[in-house]
């Protein structure tokens, strides 16, 4: 009853509201806006960019590795070099692109009016172009930026790095406030505003996998505040936290840094399994297989992900009781994120597939993530870990699963909800260029850092000895033509937005869900009444 | 038909031929010792039952992809659940590793005891080079990179160990367990020689342990394996393995040259050197240690490493800057370079920073001077 008299109310309040409001005009529009699709524009846009910024740098560190011998930058310049684009990539581009999606589609796929809490929303955007102000500033600063990667290990962050490091904890804070801010959103919105009859168990998959993402997200984002504060006071403020000859301990600092690195990794992985179980079943015209499993081994993965910080830091002398407890529990993860590949699989199995451009992201997404998940299998050997510890063995796994994983499935969704949210169709043969350039040249750019790592080229380095000369030649060939092959993204996504062929409401012929329901493009205001679930 | 069954075959023949690229400089080495030997093989085991997963679970998706597409007319089931298949692909991939869990343990238990060794070495890293020092013996050296500037700026062209050379190798014996203590006296470091499988983290006020005990005599090549600032591509590690009895011999002669040379250098204190030689032996110093950070005309990196050039310090405070540069100074990049570096040396780049590039205090820092300042005069 009380469900019927929130309905009623709400709907002869936004009759009202519709005579007057539209978008607003002007730069006002975006500045002040609460409207969870204007939000979710604008953090996709600035992931776009942050993304070429980000790209840029790994252009930077590929050029210089083009052939051995310093060339182009200084070493203290390559190192800020590798540790901007760390950064801007996993805060600026692959985070930014999530929370947008989630702005974008979590209330029209719940059947929701907006984000629970859309002041907050507009904050914590707004405070992101702040954050990377402050940190790509503090580059032109005396001495630089970080340099000490994005792990910013003690004590080189500490008592060793640039003047500038004050910078990078604040915009560090910066980026932690606004990603527990959008996280809450997300958990205030699917838990009080489904539509009635969706019950947990018909929430659809990426909402899932947000939800659970949310949470790490609140569990893990104010330890990096924490570890990132004790290296602001011990470089500044006399404190020891991590310097021995205070008393304090280095070793701390990675067990800190890592029990919220490890969460971040799923943080940025969960919710690229969401957007792959809404894609395929779409193109394969068949339902998901295993759903409730799905559900269940993404909790899993998330509850493991608190258990396995260490594998990170096998080498700095642990008690053989530790190394085996990491071991162990990092190999147990394999278990759920198998099931999921198998399910994904089952899915297609027998299915109708037909192969659009989010389709062939969504597949390449599987294939490449499970090479990464393979790598990952083989570093969880600790013995094995020893020979492949910060090596380019390393570098090519967490770019299989950072790249070709979420990466590679961001550009799936924005394929696949880019006619829902323009209201036009995108080039698709343009598209379909931007999908096969990319795969070819990824794969030349990651594939041979295998090798190279196997071989004893480490990680983090401007220089390197001469049996590893021609296979960086190919990465840095396939890396320049990665670069290049997102050019035609942009192209393709520009073209969209100002035109195209109009899309239909369904857009895909396989489409299902409370998105699809709605007009292309969707209304400024969507589900102000709220649908009925069978 | 044919085709398919030829690809079938070429796929399943993939795992059978890796073993084929054991000795190429595309995979992990098998290495110098049984640990790493096994630490090859668990390496290889692993790969092998990635790639035969690989090949079930992709080519049932290629095969899905090539059969059930809707271009040929393929009609979709609408199964989405089968808990008996679920339970299944849960516990094969279990049991599957706990197989794997086995070895692994087995080789991780023997790589972290280091009881009983025969010798043991100390090494300390700092940026941007390692130090040894071997126990009860009385002999301790640094190793630096021998590599050329001009061969990295390319000036000079790129040697065959280009980069993976030093101007003292650690040398160690065959056939001993060798234990290392591995520590560092700044940032962490990590100790890595992959024909050993030993990679330790060097880490600041605390000591690490690992062992090794090589097979083969041989020259063995690595690096600091951690991000440990500017120079961390250039401090290589490089090993001399010997035969016990060489190394005996190699052990007694370094240990009576080390103790002559500390004879000597007390000698060197009476010395009163020329300008030109200080200047000329300390340009020589500054630009081996300390142009590094100080850059070759004292400019420094600012925001990161201070100016020597026009230094208050220098022109102010003699005895600061003969202090400094034998101590260090405490939370900041600068070493003490007092065991780094003889006398003679000390002497000659504390000169050299004194009437360098516009520096000119004029004064002349002694092998006496210095010598004194040691004793806290």
């Amino acid at each position: 009853m009380t469900q019927q008299d929130r309905t009623q109310t709400a709907d002869g309040h936004l009759e009202v509201e519709h005579a007057h409001h539209g978008p607003a005009k002007g730069i006002g529009r975006w500045l002040f806006t609460t409207n969870h699709k204007d939000i979710g524009s604008m953090y996709l846009l600035f992931s776009l960019t942050m993304f070429l910024v980000g790209g840029s740098m790994a252009m930077v560190i590929r050029a210089e590795l083009f052939q051995p011998g310093l060339q182009l930058v200084e070493p203290n310049f390559f190192n800020q070099m590798t540790t901007m684009h760390g950064l801007v990539m996993i805060f600026g581009a692959v985070m930014p692109a999530f929370v947008g999606l989630a702005n974008w589609m979590v209330p029209m796929m719940i059947g929701a009016p907006d984000m629970a809490l859309p002041r907050m929303n507009n904050w914590s955007f707004w405070i992101l172009p702040f954050a990377f102000a402050l940190m790509l500033s503090s580059l032109f600063m005396p001495g630089g930026g970080p340099n000490f990667g994005w792990t910013f290990y003690a004590p080189l962050s500490t008592h060793y790095s640039p003047d500038s490091t004050g910078l990078f904890v604040f915009s560090i804070h910066i980026m932690g406030i606004s990603s527990i801010m959008g996280a809450m959103n997300v958990i205030v919105t699917i838990w009080n505003l489904r539509a009635p009859g969706m019950t947990w168990m018909k929430l659809p998959l990426f909402c899932w996998t947000w939800l659970i993402t949310a949470f790490l997200l609140i569990a893990v984002m104010p330890v990096l505040a924490g570890v990132a504060t004790m290296v602001l006071t011990d470089k500044y403020f006399g404190t020891s936290f991590f310097a021995a000859a205070g008393g304090g301990d280095p070793v701390m600092f990675q067990h800190i840094f890592w029990f919220f690195g490890h969460p971040e990794v799923y943080i940025m992985i969960l919710p690229s399994f969401g957007i792959i179980s809404a894609i395929l079943p779409t193109f394969c015209r068949k339902p998901l297989f295993g759903y409730s499993s799905m559900v269940y081994a993404t909790a899993s993965i998330a509850g493991l992900s608190f258990l396995v910080w260490a594998h990170h830091m096998f080498t700095v002398g642990m008690p053989v009781a530790a190394e085996l407890f990491f071991m162990y529990c990092t190999m147990l993860i394999s278990v759920p994120t198998g099931v999921k590949v198998f399910n994904w699989v089952a899915t297609m199995w027998r299915g109708s597939l037909s192969f659009e451009v989010p389709m062939l992201f969504a597949l390449a997404f599987i294939i490449l993530f499970t090479i990464g998940g393979f790598s990952g299998l083989m570093l969880a050997m600790t013995p094995a870990d020893f020979q492949y510890h910060d090596t380019y063995f390393v570098v090519a796994h967490f770019h299989y699963v950072l790249v070709t994983g979420a990466i590679f499935s961001v550009m799936a969704a924005v394929y696949y909800w880019l006619p829902k949210w323009t209201g036009h169709m995108f080039n698709e043969r343009l598209a379909k260029w931007h999908f096969w350039c990319s795969l070819v040249s990824v794969n030349v750019l990651f594939f041979p850092m295998h090798f190279l790592g196997l071989a004893g080229m480490p990680r983090r380095i401007p220089d390197y000895a001469l049996q590893f000369a021609d296979i960086n030649v190919l990465v840095s060939i396939g890396g320049f033509a990665f670069g290049l092959s997102q050019l035609i993204f942009v192209v393709v996504l520009v073209k969209c937005i100002r035109g195209g062929e109009p899309a239909t409401a369904a857009v895909w012929e396989g489409s299902h869900g409370l998105e699809w329901t709605l007009p292309s493009p969707a209304p400024y205001h969507t589900f102000t009444t709220p649908p009925e679930i069978k | 038909m044919g085709v398919r069954v030829k690809l079938l075959l070429l796929l399943l023949s993939l795992p059978t031929s890796l073993p084929v690229l054991a000795n190429s400089r595309f995979n992990m080495t098998p290495g110098v010792t049984d640990i790493s030997r096994q630490v090859y093989d668990l390496h290889m085991t692993i790969l092998l039952i990635c790639v035969v997963i690989g090949i079930l679970v992709f080519g049932a998706m290629f095969w899905a992809i090539i059969h059930h597409r809707k271009s040929k007319g393929a009609k979709a089931a609408q199964f989405h659940e089968s808990t008996r298949v679920e339970i299944l692909w849960t516990l094969i991939p279990f049991l599957i590793l706990i197989a794997m869990a086995v070895p692994a343990t087995r080789t991780l238990i023997a790589m972290e005891d280091p009881s009983q060794s025969d010798l043991t070495v100390q090494i300390t890293g700092s940026q941007w080079k390692w130090h040894y020092r071997y126990f009860d013996q009385g002999v301790e050296f640094y190793s630096l990179l021998a590599t050329l500037p001009q061969e990295i700026n390319g000036s000079l062209s790129k040697a065959g160990n280009y980069l993976l050379e030093v101007d003292r190798p650690l040398v160690l014996p065959t056939d001993r367990k060798i234990r290392f203590l591995i520590t560092s006296d700044d940032v962490i470091h990590s100790w890595w020689v992959p024909a050993f499988a030993v990679k330790k983290d060097a880490i600041p006020g605390f000591i690490n342990e690992a062992w090794t005990r090589i097979n083969t005599p041989g020259m063995y090549r690595g690096q600091c394996a951690e991000l440990c600032g500017k120079d961390h591509a250039f401090m290589p590690i490089v090993v001399d393995a010997r035969e016990p009895e060489q190394f005996a011999q190699w052990l007694a002669q370094t240990k009576t040259r080390q103790a002559e040379a500390k004879a000597a250098e007390q000698a060197l204190a009476a010395m009163e050197m020329t300008r030109d030689e200080l200047m000329s032996l300390g340009e020589q110093v500054y630009l081996r240690s300390c142009a590094a950070c100080h850059q070759a005309g004292g400019e420094g990196l600012p925001g990161a490493f201070p100016a020597l050039k026009g230094s208050e310090l220098i022109l102010q405070d003699r005895a600061a800057h003969i202090d400094v540069v034998l101590h260090g100074k405490a939370g900041t990049a600068m070493q003490n370079f007092d065991k780094q570096l003889a006398l003679k040396e000390l002497a000659a780049v504390i000169t050299y920073e004194r009437n360098a590039w516009g520096n000119d205090t004029g004064d002349l820092v002694q092998p006496g001077d210095i010598a004194a300042a040691r004793q806290g005069q």
